[in-house]
């Protein structure tokens, strides 16, 4: 595989320093990223998940090269990204969901115009991608009004146009669906999609939303206080934080907790509906078998257990998991 | 060449941008030609007790005025630039998307400033000016060379005036809060430029220093210049010498600060 990204023992170390009196001054180490290591290849489109402060955006600063690393060796492209910042820019493109790149007081249209500038787009490139972003992201109605008047979802869409316009080989997302409506969510993350299946370009998605995660990444990296937590096919996540299934039973009437052995536990019941606990892992049918054979069963369906939930269980944890798979 | 139109480009969004806010260009105006007036009727109560104070009469005295008013936001000469947004920019991070992108902050910012610049001449400096010219006796040349000379004195002007802001903007990656930054630049401003008093009615020794420091470069070289109270050589090369000495400072505390952000982080 082509490594397009590649992170060996990354460390960011930061400078605290604290006012503990009145000219008395503490000073303390931080470590945002913890000797962080992991590949992408290109044309992945990988989730990159964790709370907050967990050295999501200081990953993604240094593979931008705003942030010199403290230790380590960053690669994108086969460039250090920290000693040439500028030639990278050309290659990369980025969006922040909380901040934007756009000219606040002028229509879309015009930082659209001085993208072309930036990244010296030929004039015919430039023409066909900006035709095609406008079609894909439905700007056109929107080209002429100042940014400030957008709303957000339609700010975001112009937000990825603009990091978009120069081609850019990898494509680095934080937070693109923060504060969105559902449909402006569904509609970026199909963009998304579309953009890493028809131009293979690379993604890196940083978000707290777990559904973007579900519908674009088929790996995920899990990071806290600044090293890997798990890194790894979006299904394994479950593996990896224990998580259990519920198997939701409604009977005929009100019946004492059923009892099916150590392959599933009542956790609830409430009238005659009945929640059962059993291993994400194992399969739902010899349960559901066994149950109907012994008990008056009406109804039932299995409730997929919650991501957020899963990585929750992760962070309280805290201990590393990396399946052979993805280890390099 | 493509960095050449990228920073038109620039320059020219930014002029846009200044152009869209019409009633603050329609008050600006209002407020300069008031003040404008204020002015004018001081000073000639004035130069009614003190003649030629400065080596003024009293057309050239009001002449001075005006010139005043119709630079005071060209020159941004108490601040109302870039500088307030940068500081901005700086203070919740977002300079970080600045200075991802493949262009220089210095140049940028001085491309969007000269923009800025060139709307406020045209949006806010024409109007008060050619009212005070038609009103009150006024000491205007009317040979074109010289009002030639003096827009080449105006857009060295332009860049002193530049140079100074992004040194105040810049202190913002050291300081938490960029109010008294920006406070100390309006006040002085308003004492080093002469937009108070011509710095050439200042008693000595201190009209002599303000009138070395680079704020005599904004207002009173050129005024002078197009009064015909000094040549164009000493104007130009007493503004172009400042304007280096600002801009590498300025690139200086650029590559420190940049520094500092890439490895202290925003």
């Amino acid at each position: 595989m082509d490594a397009f990204i590649e992170l060996d023992g990354v460390e960011k170390v930061f400078d605290v320093r604290r006012r503990t009196g009145f000219l008395r001054r503490e000073r303390r180490q931080v470590r945002a990223v913890d000797g962080l290591s992991f590949t992408v290849a290109r044309g992945e489109i990988v989730g990159y998940i964790g709370p907050n402060g967990a050295g999501k955006s200081t990953t993604i600063k240094m593979l931008t090269g705003i942030l010199t690393p403290s230790g380590g060796r960053l690669r994108v492209a086969g460039i250090d990204p920290a000693r040439e910042r500028t030639r990278l820019a050309h290659r990369i493109g980025v969006v922040f969901g909380q901040r934007t790149t756009l000219w606040w007081d002028l229509p879309l249209i015009d930082s659209y115009r001085l993208a072309h500038r930036m990244y010296r787009i030929p004039d015919a490139r430039y023409r066909e991608n900006l035709d095609r972003l406008v079609e894909l992201l439905d700007l056109e109605s929107l080209l002429e009004v100042p940014v400030r008047q957008l709303s957000l979802g339609q700010r975001m869409r112009g937000d990825i146009a603009a990091a978009l316009l120069h081609d850019p080989e990898v494509l680095y997302l934080d937070e693109p669906t923060i504060g969105l409506d559902v449909v402006s969510k569904a509609r970026v993350r199909e963009f998304l999609g579309e953009l890493n299946t028809e131009r293979g370009t690379t993604v890196l998605l940083t978000t707290h939303d777990l559904q973007d995660i579900e519908r674009l990444c088929s790996r995920v990296m899990v990071i806290d206080h600044g090293r890997m937590m798990y890194d790894g096919p979006l299904a394994g996540l479950h593996e990896a934080g224990e998580s259990e299934r519920t198997l939701v039973v409604d009977l005929e009437r009100e019946l004492p907790p059923i009892d099916v052995g150590p392959a599933a536990r009542v956790v609830r019941v409430e009238g005659p509906r009945q929640w059962l606990a059993f291993p994400a892992s194992e399969s739902a049918a010899p349960l559901v078998a066994r149950i109907a054979a012994e008990h008056p069963l009406v109804d039932l369906s299995v409730r997929e257990p919650d991501i957020e939930a899963v990585i929750g269980r992760m962070y309280a944890d805290r201990e590393t998991v990396v399946p052979g798979a993805r280890n390099s | 060449m493509g960095s050449v139109r990228l920073y038109a480009a620039v320059a020219a969004g930014s002029f846009r941008r200044y152009a869209t806010y019409r009633a603050a260009t329609a008050a600006g105006v209002f407020t300069n030609t008031v003040f404008g007036l204020i002015l004018v009727y001081t000073y000639l109560a004035l130069w009614d007790e003190r003649p030629q104070l400065g080596g003024y009469d009293q057309a050239q005295a009001v002449t001075y005025v005006w010139l005043g008013q119709a630079l005071f936001a060209t020159l941004a000469l108490q601040g109302g630039g870039f500088e307030a947004e940068l500081m901005e920019r700086i203070r919740t991070g977002a300079v970080a998307i600045d200075l991802y992108r493949p262009a220089d902050l210095q140049l940028w910012w001085f491309a969007a400033d000269l923009g800025r610049s060139f709307f406020q001449l045209l949006g806010r400096g024409v109007i008060p000016f050619a009212f005070g010219a038609l009103v009150f006796p006024s000491a205007l040349p009317s040979d074109p060379w010289l009002w030639l000379r003096f827009l080449l004195a105006l857009l060295l002007a332009m860049v002193v005036s530049f140079g100074i802001r992004f040194l105040v903007a810049l202190s913002g990656f050291w300081l938490l809060d960029g109010t008294g930054a920006l406070q100390l630049l309006m006040v002085s401003g308003m004492f080093c430029t002469g937009m108070a008093l011509p710095l050439n009615a200042f008693p000595e020794p201190l009209g002599g220093i303000v009138r070395a420091l680079p704020w005599s470069a904004m207002l009173q070289m050129p005024a002078d210049l197009l009064m015909g109270e000094t040549g164009a050589l000493r104007t130009y090369a007493f503004q172009a010498g400042w304007a280096v000495v600002l801009l590498v400072l300025g690139r200086m505390v650029q590559v420190a600060a940049t520094r500092r952000v890439v490895v202290q982080g925003g």
